[in-house]
């Protein structure tokens, strides 16, 4: 079940085009991968689904619904560039960004008590934001995010200033919050977190969608067929079993056992390559190599760049 | 509650509940206060500087008739020290050289050489002295010659002073007793207050908004709330922490007129209070001067009452809202549009052009309330706040009060809807440079 689809949005700012007939739609309780090089569009149509700016043309749904102006107290948004009032107490502040999304203050206050709590800052519930570090501020951004329980959740750059031991308690967080029926749109440049976290991903360039699937799905299409394979035997026999049809990528022998890259070229499979293999060795472990959402990234940027 | 509601609570509380806040409304009265006590004090204080006027009298009549009065003193020189002091009058000591004439009787001239500057109240006493004395001599003459018994007596009954009151004609016929300087002065403080609100009210606006893009808080918001009701909540807001200070001061003024009716008010006050914000602009209305002599208190209290005061007072009221709406929209848009403090130093002069200079125009305008500047100042709507509100005090025909107010409306209006748009596309736009151009282009934008 869909909980939200972008169809055919358009944007155009003065003479840039912001993005082109972008259609994405995010399944219910998965986590969805908004990438794509900076200054794609990626921003634009998440403020379009916050409805901060309205699409030229093109329609977003909720729930299969056409989002209005309401829907947004459904939507939790940690922008990639943020910031907090300064001047404010933390959790004074906490309540009142939480109340402008709705929540009564009763509700406000217990509900991110108990956040506070979990992230540790509950010390801090009365200090003002100029006194905290900035992977402090960040937290509390966090939790001003999904305190009013948002069906949707659209994190931009979440683990932007957050150390490694902060970053993973944010991961389990996102990760939870899935488990309990949240649904999150997730945009950043972190490919490993990306490969970690996404269920699906849409990939955004110069304004146009290039690719869209899920994660796996997205992985294997952009593998290059290459195996690593270990054996035992005379690497000359592989080779020579191996023929034209297979390239050879790098190849090392050792006492533990010999390891071989290699590559088959069109119109062969995985089982022709190691029936190919299995006379001239003894296979020990065969194992396809794919592509990390690094490489998928930057291959399918840089070939939609040509066109 | 609705989201506009919240953000005109928090943007309240934050600022009412400031230090500085409430430090500054208390003090600002007395600080305002002080200011003008002071100037009204140093305009009718004595003068305290010892001054010795040295006089050559080329008649011999005048000695012994220049009295020492209080810190000037007078002392008579003979000829030969004259021509000396005439060339060398620095370092001798005198303050100053006092010539009179032979010739004086007929020819009413005499002269007196200073190095410095001499101050005004010093000329015009020496002059009312020799006048008086010379006026006296030549009237004495005339009565001994003429040989009418009690005829001095008879004359010093003929001396008149005439008191004029003003006295308006109301369209239902009714004659009230007014008061130029009253209505001078209530004018004048009028428009002054008004500009002072609508400035810092609507920078409090500008500065608001530039905060919220700046810490890059604008974001969170704008995806909970529509632009257009972060600013309504934040306009309105600011206005009622205006109109929360307007009535403490009112308060406040009302137990300090009820303070100082009771000790302190002499029967002058109003008119040298008058006297000195004229004096303080460097001119001088005497016919304004003349027009007012409320010999007593409560003859200055009737012309205060007699001020049309419910009008004055909505008027006030709706000029503040009109201007300070008017202007921390506009405000408010230069405030999402840049996003340092420079560009915003650039902006907000040609903004504000229009208050700055009807607070420059003001004098002329509360000076001669139905004139061509006047009224035009009244009817534009970007001085209007200001100019109108000096106007205001003296009775103006109905429907340029009307005419302005619905001017102030629809110029509000439109400006309002042209400042949310600058507002939305401003926002969340970093890194640009915008000047007026781009702003208009801005407006050109769809959606």
């Amino acid at each position: 079940m869909e909980l939200f689809e972008a169809r055919d949005v358009n944007k155009v700012f003065a003479s840039t085009q912001a993005l082109t007939n972008v259609s994405i739609s995010v399944k219910e309780q998965s986590i969805f991968g908004l990438l794509g090089p900076n200054g794609a569009g990626k921003t634009t149509l998440i403020r379009i689904i916050n409805q901060i700016t309205a699409p030229d043309s093109g329609e977003i749904f909720l729930n299969g619904k056409k989002m209005n102006r309401t829907d947004i107290s459904q939507i939790g948004y940690l922008p990639e560039e943020r910031g907090l009032y300064k001047k404010m107490k933390i959790g004074e502040q906490a309540i009142y960004l939480a109340q402008l999304k709705g929540m009564s203050y009763r509700d406000a206050s217990n509900n991110l008590k108990k956040w506070f709590e979990k992230f540790d800052i509950m010390p801090w519930w009365n200090k003002k934001v100029e006194e905290l570090s900035k992977g402090m501020q960040q937290k509390v951004q966090f939790i001003t995010t999904v305190v009013h329980q948002p069906k949707l959740l659209i994190f931009d750059e979440p683990f932007s200033g957050f150390d490694p031991i902060n970053a993973n308690l944010l991961k389990k967080e996102i990760l939870n919050l899935k488990a309990e029926g949240a649904t999150i749109i997730f945009s950043t440049h972190n490919m490993g977190s990306v490969e970690e976290l996404c269920d699906h991903i849409a990939l955004i360039n110069k304004s146009k969608k290039i690719e869209d699937g899920p994660t796996n799905e997205i992985r294997m299409k952009y593998k290059t067929n290459i195996f690593d394979i270990k054996y035992r035997g005379e690497f000359r026999n592989v080779d020579l079993a191996l023929g034209t049809d297979y390239k050879i990528i790098s190849h090392d022998e050792s006492e533990k056992g010999n390891t071989l890259k290699v590559q088959y070229l069109n119109g062969k499979s995985n089982n022709e390559l190691l029936s190919a293999i299995m006379p001239a060795a003894e296979i020990m472990s065969f194992e396809e190599l794919i592509p990390s959402m690094n490489d998928v990234f930057i291959k399918a940027v840089e070939e939609s760049n040509k066109i | 509650m609705s989201s506009t509601l919240l953000i005109l609570k928090q943007e309240y509380l934050k600022r009412v509940k400031k230090k500085s806040f409430i430090i500054l409304t208390i003090l600002m009265p007395f600080l305002i206060a002080g200011v003008y006590g002071l100037v009204i004090y140093f305009s009718i204080k004595d003068d305290t500087e010892e001054r010795t006027i040295a006089v050559y009298d080329a008649t011999n009549l005048f000695l012994g008739e220049f009295s020492d009065a209080g810190t000037t003193s007078y002392h008579f020189i003979p000829k030969e020290e004259y021509a000396s002091l005439k060339t060398n009058l620095k370092g001798s000591g005198y303050y100053g050289l006092l010539f009179i004439p032979s010739d004086i009787y007929s020819n009413n001239q005499a002269q007196l050489f200073s190095e410095k500057q001499l101050p005004l109240e010093l000329s015009e006493q020496i002059e009312r002295k020799l006048s008086r004395f010379i006026e006296n001599d030549k009237r004495q003459k005339v009565i001994a010659e003429s040989g009418i018994p009690d005829l001095e007596e008879r004359l010093s009954h003929t001396q008149t002073s005439v008191n004029l009151s003003t006295l308006k004609i109301s369209q239902s016929g009714e004659t009230k007793k007014s008061s130029s300087v009253v209505a001078f002065i209530a004018s004048y403080a009028m428009g002054l207050i008004i500009y002072f609100f609508v400035f810092m009210y609507g920078a409090m606006v500008m500065r608001s908004v530039m905060e919220e893009k700046k810490s890059r808080i604008i974001e969170v918001i704008i995806s909970s709330v529509k632009p257009s009701q972060l600013m309504a909540g934040k306009i309105i807001g600011t206005a009622l922490v205006g109109l929360t200070q307007v009535a403490i001061w009112v308060i406040l003024g009302g137990i300090g007129l009820v303070v100082v009716q009771s000790f302190f008010l002499s029967p002058d006050t109003a008119q040298q209070m008058g006297q000195s914000i004229m004096e303080s602009q460097g001119q001088m209305n005497p016919a304004a001067m003349q027009a007012a002599q409320p010999n007593q208190v409560t003859e200055a209290m009737e012309m205060i009452g007699n001020l049309n005061l419910p009008l004055i007072l909505f008027s006030f009221v709706f000029y503040f809202l009109g201007g300070y709406l008017l202007y921390s929209a506009l405000l408010g848009a230069v405030g999402a549009a840049v996003d340092n403090d420079e560009d915003s130093q650039q902006m907000v002069f040609p903004v504000t052009f229009p208050l700055i200079l009807s607070i420059m125009l003001l004098f002329p305008i509360a000076k001669n309330p139905e004139g061509a500047l006047a009224f035009w100042c009244s009817i534009i709507p970007f001085t209007s706040p200001v100019a109108m509100m000096a106007r205001v005090p003296y009775d103006l025909p109905l429907w340029e009060l009307l005419l302005s107010m619905g001017l102030l409306v629809l110029t509000t209006i439109v400006c309002i809807m042209a400042a949310a748009k600058i507002y939305r596309i401003g926002l969340l736009m970093y890194g640009k440079k915008v000047n007026i151009k781009e702003l208009i282009k801005w407006l050109r934008y769809k959606g």
